[in-house]
């Protein structure tokens, strides 16, 4: 979540107060993501400093200080909207560490403990599609926001799942050891510093 | 009064060495107004549960109660008048008729318990209003989407005085959009009273319902708790800066 590009893209819109960036960051977050005022001053000091956004008022207090975005802040905000996020590399995943390791405990029932976060994940989805019950309160940014939280978690159970249907059919199948085994696994580099 | 029970409830098919226990000592209770989802791989038994619910199939074993009377002994023809007067179905493919217009697909039920065709009309008509469908009253199932399809069947599934609503895969076949909007009906449904059993492999849909029980190899292995509210999602957890 990059506070700064949000904040660039609303003084795209034209300039504004601190007190004006952080209502309108909420707002259009659909008020998922809460910001403190702190945040929204600190964040416009940098961008200044950066030559991403300016102010023509000279006062000390920021809170008195209107905003506008630079060319250069315009070209930032460009630049960012079409960078992909880095997907390329899989992200630690606790979830699916602590999947890996319960499967090669043999006083650990790996059916339970994946059973124990599917059901967390299912109420945290209520949660969050109980929020969309009321159509009337369902504007557009609080929709999307809400989806793609849901979609996210919703990823996580598809996984859950899979990998209990994986492990079952593993479970009933005879057992190969990896020296055994006599092909090659692909090297998946981890951000966790796990080297095999 | 539950609307639903399931007691101990078993269903064996085959015999002898062929025999396969589809679904254990199931343990249901559904209240009036309550939406429960059945979650569950495929062959967990999801499909079998929903079927008895809905006194379709005879269970091997165990108690099957619906608005307080017990399907158990319960003449084939006292049977077919519950089903009619107090349980709806929706299904996956949406199973309407095609030689009939929406309406008539929707005042059918009625009409099949005796209710005169005029009544019959109105009382589907209303129905099918109360899901924003009265424009399409006149329309084939083949002239209509796979969204409004769907529609149409939940209107047959609630039509007069039914307080039973049983859907298996309700949203199966249709894009995240419709799928969304046959849950909100349904629990529309729910807040007038109906008590739906959704069952479901999707964690999208299930998660419209109050209670999520979780089905494997035939048994009840789990269930959510009673979410806390939503508002705590959204309390002051600030976003670090980045």
């Amino acid at each position: 979540m990059s506070i700064r590009h949000s904040l660039l893209a609303l003084l795209s819109e034209g300039p504004k107060y601190g007190f004006q960036l952080r209502q309108e960051f909420e707002t259009s977050t659909g008020e998922v993501w809460l910001l403190n005022v702190g945040q929204v001053y600190t964040t416009l000091q940098r961008l200044e400093r950066d030559g991403l956004a300016a102010s023509d008022d000279v006062e000390e207090d920021e809170r008195q200080r209107n905003f506008r975005i630079t060319e250069k802040g315009g070209e930032e905000l460009s630049r960012w909207l079409r960078t992909p996020p880095d997907l390329s590399e899989p992200p630690r995943d606790e979830l699916v560490m602590k999947v890996l390791v319960a499967s090669r405990l043999a006083n650990v029932d790996v059916f339970e403990v994946i059973q124990v976060h599917r059901r967390y994940i299912v109420q945290l989805m209520q949660q969050w599609t109980r929020l969309k019950e009321d159509e009337a309160r369902l504007d557009l940014a609080f929709a999307l926001a809400v989806d793609a939280e849901l979609f996210r978690l919703d990823s996580v159970i598809r996984w859950l799942d899979a990998a209990d249907g994986r492990l079952r059919r593993a479970s009933s199948e005879p057992t190969v050891s990896p020296q055994q085994s006599t092909v090659s696994r692909p090297r998946i580099r981890r951000r966790t510093g796990a080297h095999r | 009064m539950s609307t639903l029970e399931l007691h101990q409830v078993s269903k064996v098919y085959g015999l002898g060495d062929n025999e396969v226990d589809a679904i254990t000592d199931i343990e249901l209770v559904v209240d009036r107004g309550s939406l429960v989802a059945i979650m569950g791989p495929s062959g967990s038994g999801k499909s079998t549960l929903l079927t008895i619910a809905g006194s379709l199939e005879e269970p091997t074993s165990g108690d099957v109660i619906i608005n307080g009377a017990r399907l158990n002994g319960m003449s084939r023809n006292d049977k077919a008048r519950l089903r009619r007067r107090s349980v709806g179905y929706v299904f996956q493919d949406f199973n309407l008729l095609p030689g009939l217009t929406a309406a008539e697909n929707v005042s059918l039920p009625l009409e099949l318990d005796g209710l005169a065709m005029k009544k019959a009309r109105v009382k589907g008509m209303a129905a099918l209003d109360g899901l924003g469908l009265a424009d399409r009253a006149d329309s084939f199932p083949d002239q209509l989407s796979g969204g409004e399809r769907q529609r149409v069947a939940i209107a047959r599934a609630v039509v007069g005085e039914r307080s039973l609503l049983l859907a298996d895969e309700p949203s199966g076949a249709l894009d995240s959009a419709n799928g969304e909007s046959v849950m909100r009906m349904i629990l529309n449904a729910c807040h007038g009273g109906v008590a739906a059993v959704v069952v479901t492999h999707d964690a999208k849909l299930a998660s419209w319902a109050d209670r999520v029980v979780f089905l494997r190899d035939g048994k009840a292995v789990d269930e959510t708790l009673t979410p806390p509210s939503p508002e705590e999602l959204l309390n002051p957890d600030v976003v670090n800066p980045s």
